[in-house]
């Protein structure tokens, strides 16, 4: 495998090479910050719709810092990148960038001084995006807060911290294209593929990537790791119970509580919340054109699904007897909405190929935004040791899907709990 | 039966593995320090410490807990011989009903064993988990900054006297 | 075996003190016997003195019902009032020993017994200082008095000769009579009619010091300290189950499963009443879960729901008084800028992180209870009453829970105590309330609406003020068995009294609903609603903190329609000094005039003086609001308190700055969610409060000391100013006013972009 990348890579610093010496980009010029009074209002609005649609902020906010102000650490393979800083601070941020530097950034990767910019920056789906909602999110961005703040330099291996080669990257991998529609289907589904694959860039966590981080065109919304979590199919054949319907999956998008889905967690919960902020149509649309890709008969709603209810737990495993005496007061006799945990029958965690994201919520928990209600699992890192998480990743897994064990349950948990109590959980990671 | 180590003893229970922690130290080991406040780990009043990292009590089986070391507010000190976090919560009289306290001590002790000079953000995260309705947060952070400063004279004395 | 029997705790417990639980332990059966047989001190009528004592004493005026002095020295000191993690203990001790003259360790106090202390009623609206410190300042003088006048007439020389050092009297000769010799062979059971001669302030030792408080050390070291951690011989464990809704019926329950659950020793059910008890304390909850799901419930009150809570409350129908000002509106004058504003604020809960505790002993005819009640007298015969037993077979004894900050769950746990220990004789049973107990079925802050609509003339002036504010009940305490929980359950049922007002200057729902400051004509109107969607009760400062919530936004409100600086604006309506000291002290520390403004950023000030009686307090506090999520976080706050003669500053620092941190988590985030289905708050998850991240930056608290002024309330001055405080802050910050509490974020958002 190494070999392989090693070539790959090599012949991409040649083709980078001689790309970066045909077109070397144009710096644009610099702009005075425009008036924000000077934008229509109603874009201004539409903008701010679009924004939550491409969960810009996520990325865009460091934890504690001022809203797009930037300088999250995003980690990947090939090291940690610090987002930017996109309020309209004109030394900063971009307060100084044009309408047409800001549809370069979105549909050429570039900056305004004709940097290149990384594939964090998910161009390569905001491609599809239509200009007249490109301009609204600038629109957006342009009269927000301006604030000052220096995300810190990136921290990448060599060779990838060397800009250029993006410039081969965007030759293999970029195709400045935007959403043609979908000819077999009706508007809203189409409205929905043009926010899932344009500014949604769902694939941007749940299609598989190769080496060089591009998503495989072929394996679409098929399942990735993705910053630590896995984020499971949500295309072909899915790993949820119960066969997912487009009310429920719009339900579930806007961050409500669906008694056989749960609710969305790890990565996906502040997606979830910035959805429950957009309008019902978008979310419908996502949900139409998502449900439409899935495929397979799963048990339907109402079908039986049963645990390990009531009884004594075996007490020669130690799986059963924690799952008892620590999961079973939310998982089957909570005493409030807040404290229900799924019945693990129904749960997606315990049905995708890893226990990755079973032992990332275990460890972790599940917490609503600050201050507001919603469900919580409080988080158990350093309540297990590596084998009693094991033994319950073993016992649940076995109990409540009757799937085949995973092959991989010590790998996996010894690499993460290790990590975690290392490092702060999820940052650093590159699984 | 199952044998735990709290504070440095073993104490042997044949109490039902599953049973929570917590009502072995309150009921049968008569410590008051941890306390029940939810059940559910939300409010952290039932904090005690496993090979010195927090968890809470009310939602730890005993079963996972047989051959390691637990630490309860009783196992920091006395009333007549404080530990040192425990005597800078009485020296910043950081209580008012008290009923939190104890976990309070316990994270914050967990903390400072991990990093001796920690900030005022890293307290506040450290502590997040546990709940005060008294409202007596200004005085809990006080505290562990007077805590953290034991700590590192206790650390720097210790280097000293190791060299 | 007897009620002292079971009181022998482990030897563990026994060792230390810790000012905690042992004093509770150490009961004189001589004193509980005397105190049992006799009826309660004379009441004020009969009493020899006609002029009104000060404090408690006008009820209880006699010498010993507030301190006793043994052979041995040991000195008692006696108080109707609990300790709630307020640190009266403390301060009580500290009025005692500085006016005994005797080391502060020597005092023993003994708080509510209903078989050891007077009956002070509740321990609440902040009165704990002003009527028992009071009493025992004054007892304590008085008796020091009458030990120097003994030892005069022993010793044969003149009063003046003597002095008092260290429980002693001594003559310029340096002969020495203790107080325990002095005492010895005489009743104390004489009436404090003399209310001259207590120390002067300047020469007070021990009170005005930052008197560590006594229960601390054994809080934070693991002593018992709660009635949480009462471990009686014989100790059985109790859950019980309430019905998913209020009004629902049991219909129907197997307990054949439960009863042959490990350790359940019984299945209580007495009419809607339900609960297990068990050897373990586990073991009661997992049969209690049991006992959930076997339990099938009918019926039931159809709630409205939060959305639209306040136009509900709004209809029903409400006692209305005009309780200030003109009996009808008062118009603007012409050309005056009108300013008209509609606040709210939503159910809020105690949520205390103990849940409601109690442990329960019915032997030999006789029930005793161990209870974190604020009121041992009236919940013992609310107890009494449920329960058809007579009140001398009850005690009540206060033991200390985890804070409650008024009529919580404790004394309904109390009755669950006495219902559950009826059920099984002669072993004590503990009851503890599971964390959805505690916050679906406490009674609640009341939900509240306040209109105003007033104006400003050209010159700055108000020249109109009308408000108007609906409320539910703030107290419905018990009282008479029917404001009891499980008396509402049991089959031979109570219904709960018509509630009442609190009437003013006090007042209830309309607590600091009258301005303080020079208004002409300001009139306002009380809408009092007795009919509760839910159960409402006392909740700390009562209505003052929705009233001066919207008053002092108000106050912003025209201070920015009269282009007026919001102190400036106040101080010129301020006459009471004590008032603008407070006002001054906080502007001048938080630097209010050389504050600078940024982006985002906002400052905000309130006063208030609590009940337009008590403690003056004012707050000022900056804020900074992110404006993409809404959320705003706590920057610098400042608080000034005027107490009176402060006692222990310390323990009025703690109050203030806890008031003012709790008051931040309710305007910022709590709100009680229900609809028809039930209350939907059911743990710290559906009811989110504040967290360590998002307490203020710093919190800074001046004691405006007053030497020789009466002791003034100080538990609940904080929670209005620092609502207002922050209200104004966002405005100031956002340019926009948020009159609906909590100040959530999606609040926030839509205001700024409306
Ligand atoms: S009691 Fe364990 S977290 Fe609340
Ligand atoms: S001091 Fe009372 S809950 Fe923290």
């Amino acid at each position: 495998m190494k070999v392989l990348y090693g070539l790959a890579i090599a012949l991409i610093v040649l083709a980078a090479a001689a790309v970066a010496y045909a077109v070397s980009p144009r710096a644009l010029e610099a702009v005075e910050r425009p008036d924000p009074q000077s934008f229509d209002k109603a874009a201004v609005a539409h903008g701010e719709r679009l924004a939550l649609i491409g969960n810009c902020a996520e990325c865009h906010t460091a934890e504690r810092g001022g809203a797009y102000a930037g300088g999250r650490p995003i980690p990947t393979p090939l090291g940690t990148i610090y987002s930017t800083n996109i309020t309209p601070d004109p030394e900063t941020g971009i307060g100084t960038w044009s309408q047409e530097a800001f549809r370069r950034a979105m549909y050429e990767g570039l900056d305004r001084e004709g940097q290149h910019l990384y594939p964090a920056f998910p161009y390569h789906h905001f491609t599809k995006v239509m200009p007249d909602d490109v301009d609204a999110l600038y629109a957006y961005l342009m009269t927000r807060e301006p604030v000052r703040n220096e995300p810190p330099e990136n921290e990448l291996r060599f060779p990838f911290n060397l800009r250029p080669l993006l410039a081969g990257w965007k030759l293999l991998y970029l195709d400045n294209e935007r959403f043609a529609g979908l000819s077999d289907a009706d508007e809203k589904v189409n409205r929905g593929a043009y926010l899932v694959q344009g500014l949604g860039h769902c694939g941007g966590c749940h299609t598989p990537r190769n080496a060089l981080q591009a998503e495989k065109q072929d394996e679409f919304l098929r399942g990735e790791v993705t910053e630590g979590w896995y984020a499971p199919a949500i295309a072909g054949d899915v790993p949820a119970a119960v066969k997912w319907n487009e009310a429920q999956l719009a339900d579930y998008l806007a961050g409500r509580w669906l008694e056989e889905h749960g609710v969305a967690l790890g990565a996906m919960a502040p997606v979830a919340h910035n959805l429950s902020r957009v309008p019902d149509e978008d979310v419908a649309a996502i949900s139409a054109y998502i449900v439409s890709l899935m495929e397979g008969d799963k048990l339907e709603a109402d079908a039986e699904i049963t645990g390990a209810v009531g009884e004594p737990p075996d007490s020669g495993d130690i799986g059963a007897v924690i799952y008892a005496g620590a999961c079973a007061v939310c998982h089957e006799a909570s005493p409030s909405p807040s404290a229900t945990g799924l019945p693990l029958a129904y749960s997606t965690s315990l049905r995708i190929p890893t226990p990755l994201n079973l032992v990332r919520i275990v460890e972790e928990g599940v917490k609503p935004p600050e201050g507001q209600p919603g469900r919580y699992m409080p988080g158990f890192a350093g309540a297990l040791t590596e084998d009693q998480m094991v033994a319950l990743a073993t016992y649940l897994r076995g109990q409540f899907t009757g799937l085949e064990p995973w092959a991989d349950v010590d790998d996996v948990v010894a690499r993460r709990m290790r990590n975690e109590s290392g490092t702060k959980a999820g940052t650093a990671e590159a699984e | 039966m199952i044998t735990l180590n709290v504070n440095g003893s073993t104490f042997d229970t044949e109490t039902a593995p599953e049973t929570p922690l917590l009502y072995v130290l309150r009921n049968e080991m008569e410590l008051n320090g941890a306390k029940f406040g939810c059940g559910l780990g939300q409010c952290g009043a039932c904090t005690v410490l496993a090979d010195g990292r927090p968890i809470f009590s009310c939602l730890t089986p005993i079963a996972m807990l047989a051959g390691r070391e637990i630490t309860t507010l009783e196992g920091l000190g006395s009333i007549d011989s404080p530990g040192p976090v425990q005597k800078a919560f009485m020296d910043e009289q950081a209580a008012q009903c008290g009923y939190c306290i104890p976990g309070m001590i316990m994270r914050a002790h967990a903390l400072l064993l991990q990093n001796s000079a920690p900030d005022e953000t890293t307290i506040r995260e450290a502590l997040e988990p546990s709940l005060c309705r008294c409202g007596t947060h200004m005085r809990i952070l006080r505290a562990v900054h007077r805590a953290s400063e034991g700590f590192q004279q206790q650390t720097s004395a210790a280097g000293e006297a190791s060299q | 075996m007897t009620v002292l029997d079971h009181l022998e705790l482990s030897r563990r417990s026994l060792l230390k003190g810790g000012g905690g639980l042992v004093l509770y332990f150490s009961i004189s059966p001589g004193r509980l016997a005397a105190q049992e047989g006799e009826p309660t001190p004379a009441p004020p009528a009969a009493a020899p003195s006609p002029p009104k004592l000060p404090g408690s004493l006008s009820d209880f005026p006699f010498l010993d019902s507030w301190i006793r002095i043994d052979n041995d020295e040991s000195i008692t000191v006696f108080t109707g009032k609990a300790e709630l993690g307020q640190g009266i203990r403390t301060a009580l001790s500290q009025i005692a020993a500085e006016q005994l003259k005797v080391d502060f360790s020597r005092i023993r106090l003994l708080t509510a017994d209903t078989a050891q202390t007077p009956d002070e009623g509740y321990t609440a609206a902040s009165h704990s200082m002003e009527k028992s410190g009071t009493a025992i300042l004054h007892a304590g003088a008085y008796l020091r008095r009458m030990m120097i006048g003994l030892a005069a007439e022993e010793l044969g020389v003149a009063a003046g000769d003597l002095k008092v050092e260290d429980g002693a009297v001594v003559s310029s000769a340096g002969e020495r009579r203790s107080y325990g010799q002095l005492v010895s062979g005489r009743s104390l059971h004489v009436t404090v009619n003399d209310q001259t001669g207590f120390f002067e302030p300047g020469n007070y030792t021990v009170m005005g010091q930052p008197v560590p408080r006594v229960d601390i050390p054994g809080k934070v070291t693991g002593e018992p300290s709660y009635v949480h951690d009462l471990r009686l011989k014989g100790m059985v464990h109790a859950r019980i189950v309430r019905p998913p809704k209020r009004g629902m019926r049991l219909s129907d329950l197997d307990t054949s499963r439960i009863d042959d659950m490990p350790g359940v020793i019984r299945v209580v059910r007495d009419g809607n009443y339900l609960g297990v008890i068990a050897e373990g304390e586990f073991q009661a909850i997992q049969a209690m879960q049991a006992l959930q799901r076997a339990a099938q419930w009918e019926g039931g009150a159809s709630l409205p729901s939060d959305t639209d809570i306040y136009d509900h409350l709004m209809k029903l129908p409400a006692d209305t008084s005009v309780i200030n000002g003109p009996e009808t509106a008062v118009s603007p004058p012409d050309g005056a800028k009108i300013v008209e504003a509609t606040y709210t604020r939503p159910y809020q809960m105690h949520g205390s992180i103990g849940p409601s505790c109690a442990v329960g002993l019915f032997q030999n005819g006789q029930l005793t209870i161990w209870s974190h009640t604020q009121g041992v007298y009236p919940d013992r015969a609310a107890i009494a009453e449920m329960v058809g037993m007579d009140e001398r077979a009850v005690r009540l004894i206060h033991v200390e829970g985890a804070g409650c900050y008024g009529h919580n769950g404790a004394d309904d746990a109390a009755a669950d105590a006495a219902l559950l220990a009826r059920a099984l004789p002669d072993r004590p049973v503990r009851i503890q309330w599971m964390r959805d107990h505690e916050h679906q079925w406490e009674p609640y802050g009341s939900a509240m609406v306040v209109r105003a609509r007033g104006s400003v003339s050209g010159s700055g002036d108000i020249s109109s003020w009308n408000y108007e504010v609906w409320s539910n009940p703030h107290t419905t305490r018990p009282g008479p068995a029917g404001n009891l929980l499980p008396a509402q359950l049991i089959s031979a049922s109570f219904e709960p009294e018509a509630p009442t007002n609190i009437p003013q200057p006090a007042g209830g729902a309309d607590r600091n609903a009258v301005p303080e400051y020079s208004i002409p004509n300001a009139r306002v109107v009380e809408h009092f609603i007795s009919e509760m969607p839910l159960r409402t009760s006392a909740l700390r400062s009562l209505g003052a903190y929705t009233n001066v919530f919207a008053l002092e936004s108000f106050m912003d409100e025209l201070a920015l329609a009269a282009g007026a600086d919001p102190v400036e604006f106040r101080l010129a309506r301020l006459e009471d000094p004590r008032a603008r000291d407070v006002v001054t002290t906080v502007a001048k520390a938080f630097d209010w005039t050389g504050w600078e403004q940024r982006p985002g950023r906002g400052r905000g000030f309130a006063y208030a003086r609590y009940k337009n009686l008590a403690a003056y307090c004012a707050v000022a506090i900056e804020v900074d609001v992110d404006g993409a999520t809404g959320r705003i976080r706590l920057g610098r706050a400042v608080a000034a308190c005027d107490s009176g003669q402060a006692v222990n500053p310390d323990g009025i620092r703690n109050q203030i700055e806890g008031g003012l941190v709790q008051s931040a988590s309710w305007t910022l985030f709590e709100q009680v969610r229900f609809d028809a289905e039930g209350v939907h708050s059911a743990d710290w998850a559906g009811y989110p409060i504040m967290r360590f991240p998002s307490v203020p930056e710093t919190v800074e608290v001046h004691v405006v000391d007053r030497p020789g002024e009466p002791f003034l309330g100080t538990g609940e001055a904080s929670q209005g100013p620092a609502a207002a405080a922050i209200a104004n802050a966002v405005a100031d910050a956002i340019g926009v006013r948020i009159r609906d509490l909590p100040l959530q974020p999606e609040r926030v958002r839509a205001a700024m972009q409306a």
